[in-house]
């Protein structure tokens, strides 16, 4: 039973990282486009994009670790870091396990930020676009029961519709600062 | 003879913009718009005037709130 709960603990934990992450994207491209209003300044879009990629790293975190402690599925710690060893489903917890390490670049960048040269933070923070899609593509492969319900479905959807508007709305978003330096939208 | 270290009395706090690494976001204007304005294109006018002691904490929230830590305080504490 106490085997059950981990597992249900496990797959809940990846929903909610889910919804977080693509908040955090969302809230990202809201940050990178420079979007404002008067009920929303910078400073709240900006902050809040910042503590919602440290809860999802929580909840990503706790999603991982009971996973593992779960024996029933049998995956071991080196199959969080290191992608398709996995004995269980090795493809779909591959791309979770490339997405766990560049969550973890992610954030540990962000935090080193002072510390770090720019460019390299910068160039590690563009793998949030590949970090997000394969977080989606593993939660749907790697949990094939669940991705059949229609609210798992639906919750996916809405993700990635999400996620898709504020990208596009970014690369689309005119800024005089990107003007100035001729990188378009970005 | 060496002069006081700028600030150790207080006082003598500036806020400072690198305007190579600045990028508009604008988060800095809207924390601390007693001191920092926002040209037509959005990047940041600042005071001429030091930091005020009152003002210093917002000063640094400012600070750690830019986007691309292209806003400095020298000569605080």
């Amino acid at each position: 039973m106490s085997q059950q709960v981990l597992w249900y603990i496990s797959r809940g934990t990846g929903m909610v990282s889910l919804l977080l992450l693509s908040t955090t994207m969302v809230l990202g491209a809201l940050t990178g486009g420079r979007f404002a209003h008067a009920s929303w300044p910078r400073f709240t879009v900006s902050g809040l994009h910042r503590s919602m990629s440290l809860v999802g790293l929580g909840f990503v975190g706790a999603h991982v670790a009971t996973a593992v402690i779960d024996s029933y599925a049998g995956i071991g710690w080196l199959d969080v870091l290191v992608p398709f060893t996995s004995v269980y489903r090795p493809l779909w917890l591959g791309l979770g396990a490339i997405a766990f390490d560049l969550v973890v670049a992610l954030v540990a960048t962000s935090l080193m930020r002072p510390r770090i040269d720019p460019r390299g933070w910068r160039i590690v923070h563009w793998a949030a676009y590949a970090c997000w899609p394969l977080a989606v593509a593993h939660g749907l492969g790697a949990g094939p029961a669940d991705a059949r319900l229609t609210w798992v479905l639906a919750v996916n959807a809405g993700c990635v519709l999400a996620v898709v508007v504020a990208v596009t709305w970014r690369a689309t978003a005119s800024h005089p600062d990107t003007v100035a330096r001729g990188g378009g939208g970005w | 003879m060496s002069r006081p270290a700028a600030g150790r009395r207080g006082g003598d706090a500036r806020l400072g913009v690198n305007p190579i690494t600045c990028r508009a976001h604008g988060l800095c204007a809207e924390l601390l718009p007693e001191l920092i304005g926002l040209d037509e294109w959005g990047y940041p006018i600042l005071a001429a005037s030091p930091v005020p002691p009152q003002l210093l904490e917002m000063a640094r929230d400012a600070v750690a709130a830019c986007p691309t830590l292209a806003l400095r305080l020298s000569g605080a504490r």
